[in-house]
């Protein structure tokens, strides 16, 4: 059944003697492990009426990582030999020339898993797959004449890691991961416009596609790029937004997400760092980052230090209770770990990152937001957004909005940019609905330039005041 | 050590080998290795240290018309084997299109100039250490500076890349990188900026000191920002954010964004797309050039290239692939563009910034917002407010927006292009953009 990789299989290194130099190199430091990671995928692409490509990847490596009070150092490498593993074990001990730290053995357990130990690149032949791929190109173009192109994906992982603590403790994690994104282009006199939507989670490629779900992925698609095909100037200024609920909650993830993120408030760099306790949001609004939502995109049995996952209170009714941490910003700020130390893979150090961060549901609807607006706009979804830690300012891209005239949804509007203040953005939320939707699993969150993969969830918001960037006056 | 030419030609000569052997008609192969060193410094001290070693290889096969690639870490002859296996299995079962192929031969580079990409030199961590501390003392002088977080790299790597027509070479390349990101503070606000310095020889990488004095000056004249009204103005583009509707254009002249019809610079080819005074090119053989290469990823030779001659659209940048399909000749633009470049203006920068009695200069945008179908754009932006050549006082919390189509033709450009980054532009004004604020 289990399909975990045996690392030292074919390595001169035993899984003992790796053990050795582990607890030898991390004797007298605070913190520090061996991350080993055996990721297997695949994509299958389909563009312009053809399958353009269909490519294999299968990544080794491991990361060795030592903690001495605040510094970090760390060596990998796709070589898991004793030669190598040896030569990182040199180069972390002259990094740390002097340590002078206990090694902290606690590391909290829990039995939960939230997704199967599966691999979902072998639960669908590549015909089947391409089979798909074919039928979403045909439906599409029978659908409607302006589709001029249509492109279509399965992206499909299966990541083992395997944590070995000073003293031999190890945790294990098999993580498998698919998406299946479709991109329509439609040409109606002489204009352009695109729609994408997609799917996905820590679950097999049927559990989103059976009974021809597919379709509705496509469909939503070619709705979006309709809408933006009647679109017309993004209005530029500052006025209410009402956001859809769902994938929006981007929003939440650039403009208070990141802020909350242990390291930068380590550091006092966050714009959030000495809000601790203080209302920073209207009442009514509470905010979670849970990574124990089964098969959800974001969500971890055991994070890349081995720590297993929770749901953290990071906002309650206004008030900030908590910050996202990992082991090395718990111990420095005196805390625990909330399970949100993650890693892109072995090549990187960890990170407090976001898992699925969520608004829960208040008790208003989204009729009563829209009627409470004389002139505003209406976003429904969103390509995606960034944040500036430090200033607080933080943006994201419109790719389905509408204006809203005297309390009623009018016409589509052109793509726009909006930017907020991540610290007042949620004192000015003046209605939270009673909608609370999850996004369709499709979220990638960069930091320091690595990318995991992350979900977000929130109702429908009414926000008093923001910058529109159109480019009507 | 990186990994040597023979140790990489073997790995790569193996594969092709054994592709063959299991039925593939045509191969290419590109095998790699990098090793980097860096050392990151925050507030004075040492912060973290990391060595990476990372080796890849990946593998294209074809079966007639039929094509498939792998690609993984794992070098040893076992993995490979298992690899390549399902790799050419993979291609029986891919549909066949008609464009998938090889370079044509005779595109294919004859000879590896020696641009000098390779420095031997190495710098040992207690060196990078030396550096970082006198880069961190200078950024760190004024009061207003609450935190300084700087890293110095060296990177060295090696590959080879060979296809089944007999095609095999690389060559060594190496960089040295050092960053500063400084976070300042008073009573109103905090604000971050950064500088760096990339080159390939390590005795070219900009002074510590400077570096570090740059940074932290950068981010003080942030402080206390104000927020604008909406409205129409001429805006400024400093070099580090004009480089970047560069690249868009980049993007937007993509082979394979032509032959998708999905960019807003389909058919435009002899078409004038900016005003007469602007010319762009790339151009692969400046030595020590942070793109210089003598091949692009399919081993087609690259030659200069004139993209933009007076503001008319001369060519696109086009791979194999999407030149069969476009019937045009690779021109050796696989995996983007080389030293990609605007040619100075005819104005200085104090004149730029003195043609207008009042403008937004704009050192930092966020958010995706280039839409290369449609040509729209809006980002969000932080800058100053310039009067009568003079910056004023500083701006955040705005977006600025306009469509490529109409910005590209209102473009002047300053004179003083250098080459900092692979890609690169004089300071830009742009005129007739929105701005949203208050």
């Amino acid at each position: 059944m289990s399909s975990m990789s045996n690392f030292f299989e074919k390595s001169d290194l035993s899984r003992s003697e790796a053990e050795n130099i582990i607890s030898d190199t991390l004797q007298k430091c605070d913190d520090g492990e061996l991350y080993l990671e055996n990721s297997k995928s695949e994509s299958i692409l389909l563009d312009d009426n053809k399958i353009k490509n269909s490519s294999y990847n299968s990544d080794l490596g491991f990361g060795f990582r030592a903690i001495s009070d605040e510094v970090v150092a760390y060596s990998h490498s796709n070589e898991i030999s004793k030669n190598s593993l040896k030569q990182s074990s040199e180069n972390l001990k002259s990094t740390l020339k002097s340590v002078k730290g206990t090694y902290n053995h606690e590391i909290p357990k829990s039995n939960k898993k939230y997704y199967e130990n599966i691999n979902p690149i072998e639960q669908k032949s590549l015909n089947e797959k391409i089979k798909i791929l074919n039928e979403v190109n045909n439906y599409l173009r029978s659908k409607d004449d302006n589709i001029k192109q249509v492109t279509a994906n399965f992206l499909g992982e299966q990541k083992s890691v395997e944590i070995i603590r000073s003293g031999g403790e190890t945790l294990t994690d098999v993580r498998p991961l698919i998406r299946f994104n479709v991109s329509v282009m439609l040409e109606k006199n002489g204009r352009k416009e695109t729609g994408v939507y997609g799917v996905g989670g820590r679950q097999s490629y049927d559990s989103y596609l059976k009974d021809d779900n597919w379709k509705s992925v496509c469909d939503e698609a070619l709705r979006i790029a309709s809408v933006n095909l009647e679109s017309k100037p993004a209005p530029a200024g500052e006025m209410k937004v009402v956001l859809g609920p769902g994938w929006p909650a981007i929003l939440i993830h650039e403009a208070v997400g990141h802020g909350l993120e242990g390291d930068f408030n380590r550091k006092k760099t966050s714009a959030f760092h000495n809000l601790m306790g203080q209302k920073v949001a209207s009442e009514g609004v509470t905010i979670v980052d849970d990574g124990t939502i089964d098969n959800r995109r974001g969500s971890l049995t055991i994070d890349d230090e081995g720590t297993p996952t929770e749901k953290t209170v990071l906002i309650e009714n206004g008030i900030l209770k908590n910050f996202m941490q990992d082991r090395l910003n718990a111990r420095l700020m005196k805390t625990k770990s909330t399970g949100s130390g993650r890693r892109e893979n072995y090549r990187h150090i960890v990170l407090p990152r976001m898992r699925n961060t969520m608004m829960l549901s208040g008790n208003q609807t989204q009729d009563e937001m829209i009627k409470a607006v004389d002139k505003g706009i209406f976003a429904v979804s969103f390509g995606g957004g960034q944040v500036d830690i430090t200033s607080g300012k933080f943006v994201f891209n419109c790719t389905e909005a509408y204006e809203i005239v005297n309390g009623k949804i009018g016409s589509p509007i052109k793509g726009a940019t909006l930017i907020g203040d991540g610290p007042s953005i949620l004192k000015e939320v003046s209605m939270v609905g009673n909608d609370m939707m999850m996004d369709p699993g499709i979220g990638t969150c960069g930091k320091a330039g690595q990318g995991v993969p992350v979900g977000v969830a929130q109702p429908s918001i009414l926000i008093n005041k923001m910058t529109v960037g159109g480019t009507k006056l | 050590m990186v990994k040597d030419q023979e140790f990489l030609e073997k790995k790569a000569s193996y594969c092709l080998g054994l592709a063959k052997k299991l039925g593939a008609t045509e191969s290419s192969v590109i095998v790699n290795n990098s090793v980097s060193e860096t050392v990151n410094f925050r507030n004075k001290k040492l912060d973290e240290s990391n060595r990476s070693d990372d080796l890849g290889i990946s593998i294209t096969t074809y079966i007639g018309k039929k094509k498939s690639s792998i690609s993984s870490s794992n070098l040893l002859d076992d993995n490979l084997n298992i690899l390549i296996e399902k790799c050419v299995e993979t291609t029986k079962n891919t549909p066949q299109d008609e464009f998938n192929s090889l370079p044509d031969k005779d595109l294919l580079a004859k000879e590896v100039k020696d641009l000098d990409l390779y420095d031997d030199t190495h710098i040992e961590n207690d060196q990078k250490i030396d550096y970082l501390k006198k880069l961190e003392s200078a950024a760190s002088n004024d009061k207003k500076i609450v935190n300084t977080e700087s890293s110095f790299t060296q990177n060295k790597s090696n590959f080879i890349l060979a296809n089944s027509e007999g095609f095999c070479a690389g060559y060594k390349t190496s960089s040295f990188t050092a960053s500063s990101v400084t976070v300042a503070k008073d009573e109103k606000s905090m604000e971050r900026d950064y500088e760096y310095s990339s080159k390939c020889f390590l005795k070219d990488l900009d002074d510590a000191e400077e570096l570090g004095k740059q940074a932290a000056d950068q981010t003080i004249r942030k402080l206390s920002p104000k927020k604008i009204g909406s409205e129409k103005i001429a805006i400024i583009f400093d070099k580090r954010i004009a480089k970047g509707i560069l690249s868009t254009f980049a993007s937007a002249i993509s082979s394979s964004a032509i032959s998708r019809g999905t960019s807003f610079l389909k058919d435009k080819v002899n078409q004038k797309i900016f005003s007469d005074t602007i010319n762009v090119l790339d151009k692969p053989d400046i030595l020590k050039g942070l793109g210089s290469r003598n091949f692009d990823s399919e081993g087609v030779k690259t030659d200069t290239l004139k993209l933009v001659d007076q503001g008319i659209l001369k060519h696109y940048l086009i791979d194999t692939y999407n030149g069969k399909k476009l019937n045009l000749k690779s021109n050796g633009r696989c995996g983007g563009t080389s030293n990609l470049y605007f040619e100075n203006g005819n104005i200085s920068f104090k004149d730029l910034l003195n043609s207008k009695s009042k403008s937004l200069y704009i050192t930092e945008t966020i958010g995706h917002g280039s839409n290369i179908v449609t040509g729209d754009y809006s980002v969000g932006a932080t800058g100053f407010l310039v009067e009568n050549g003079e910056f004023k006082y500083p701006i955040n919390e705005i977006t600025i927006a306009g469509n490529f189509k109409d910005m590209f033709k209102n473009i002047t450009l300053a004179n003083d292009l250098d080459f900092k980054y692979a890609t690169n532009s004089p300071t830009m004004m742009i005129e007739g953009m929105v701005v949203a604020g208050k």
